[in-house]
C-alpha cells in the first residue's frame, strides 16, 4: 500500500537533519546475537527444569533469569546507553520490590533461627 | 556529557534536565511497575506450596507449551528493536514490516495465554479454586492485560505510519512505546521462571 509517507523516505531525514540513530554501534548483527543468546539462555533454563542438579537447580535457574533480565534491559531497552538518572530510576524501582519482599519474609520471622 | 547523553536530548525539545520528558515518564511508569509485579510476584511466593486443594501446579502447567510462549515474546522483542533501527533509518517499510510482525507475536501470545486458560479452567483450576488459582490468574492476568494494552498500542501505531503520522521523526515517541514492549517481555522472563520452571 504506497501512501504519501512511503514517497522518498529520506524526505524526512532532508526537513530534520538532526534525525539520526542514537545507537549507530547497534547494527542488525548486534541485535541478533543478542536475541540468539536469550534463546539460548531460554533453552538452557527449560534444560535445566529436566535434568536433576541437585542443590544447584534454583541458583542456576536464577542466574540465567538474571542473565535474561539484564540483557534485555540494558541492550533492547538501551539503558547502558542512556542517561544514567534512567538507570536510578529502573534499578530504584527494583531494589525497592525486592526489599518490600525482604520486610515480608521478616515479617513472618523467615531470618531467625528456628 | 557524554555523546550518549547528548543524544538523549531529543530534536527539538528544550527540557531544564536535559532529558526527554517522555523518556523520563516511561522510565519512571516502568520502575512503579516494577512493584506493582514484584508485589504480585512476592504474594504468590507467599502462598506457594500452601495449597490444600488440587489441582496443584504440577497437575496444570505445561512446560513445554510455555517455553513457546516464552519464545514467542522474545522474538517479539528482537523484532520490536529491528523495527526501532528501520526508523531511525527512515525504512518505513522495513518500520512496518517488523511492527507487524511484533503486534502479530504479542497477538500469537495473547492467543496461548488464552488457550492455557481455557485448559486450566476445564481441569478445575480457577481464580478461586484455591490459592494457586488466584495468585497464578492474577499474576498472569495482568502480565496478559500489559500485553494487550502493548499489542493494541503498536497497532495504532502501525496504523499511524500509513497516514503520516508517525515518521522518522517520531523516532522518540516510538522508542518510549518499545521500552514498554521490552518491560512486559521481562516481566514474563521473571514470570516464567519464578512460576513454571521452579516447582512448587
Amino acid at each position: 500500500m504506497s501512501t504519501a509517507a512511503d514517497v522518498a523516505p529520506n524526505e524526512y531525514g532532508a526537513e530534520n537533519p538532526e534525525v539520526r540513530s542514537e545507537y549507530p554501534e547497534h547494527s542488525h548483527r548486534h541485535y541478533l546475537l543478542v536475541a540468539l543468546a536469550l534463546a539460548i539462555i531460554t533453552g538452557l533454563e527449560v534444560m535445566v527444569s529436566y535434568v536433576h542438579i541437585g542443590p544447584f537447580f534454583m541458583p542456576v535457574l536464577l542466574i540465567l533469569m538474571a542473565i535474561k533480565f539484564v540483557m534485555v534491559v540494558l541492550e533492547f531497552m538501551h539503558l547502558r546507553h542512556d542517561h544514567k538518572i534512567f538507570h536510578y530510576l529502573f534499578w530504584s524501582g527494583l531494589l525497592l520490590a525486592v526489599l518490600v519482599y525482604i520486610a515480608y519474609l521478616a515479617t513472618f520471622k523467615f531470618f531467625l533461627p528456628a | 556529557m557524554s555523546h550518549s547523553h547528548a543524544q538523549a536530548q531529543p530534536v527539538g525539545e528544550h527540557t531544564t534536565t536535559g532529558i526527554s520528558h517522555n523518556r523520563l515518564m516511561m522510565w519512571t511508569f516502568l520502575a512503579s511497575d516494577c512493584m506493582f509485579f514484584g508485589s504480585l510476584i512476592w504474594v504468590y511466593f507467599a502462598y506457594r506450596g500452601r495449597y490444600f486443594e488440587p489441582p496443584y501446579p504440577r497437575d496444570v502447567l505445561d512446560i513445554p507449551y510455555t517455553s513457546v510462549s516464552a519464545a514467542v515474546l522474545l522474538l517479539s522483542s528482537f523484532s520490536i528493536v529491528m523495527a526501532l533501527t528501520a526508523l531511525e533509518r527512515a525504512d518505513m517499510r522495513g518500520f512496518r514490516g517488523w511492527l507487524l510482525g511484533t503486534i502479530l507475536l504479542g497477538a500469537l501470545f495473547l492467543g496461548g495465554q488464552y488457550y492455557e486458560f481455557i485448559t486450566f479452567y476445564h481441569e478445575g483450576l480457577t481464580l478461586t479454586a484455591n490459592l494457586f488459582g488466584t495468585t497464578f490468574f492474577v499474576l498472569t492476568g495482568f502480565h496478559g492485560t500489559h500485553v494487550f494494552i502493548g499489542v493494541v498500542w503498536l497497532l495504532v501505531q502501525w496504523l499511524l505510519s500509513y497516514f503520516g503520522k508517525l515518521t522518522p521523526a517520531h523516532v522518540e515517541r516510538f522508542f518510549v512505546t518499545t521500552l514498554y514492549w521490552h518491560f512486559v517481555d521481562i516481566v514474563w522472563i521473571l514470570i516464567f521462571t519464578l512460576v513454571y520452571l521452579i516447582p512448587a
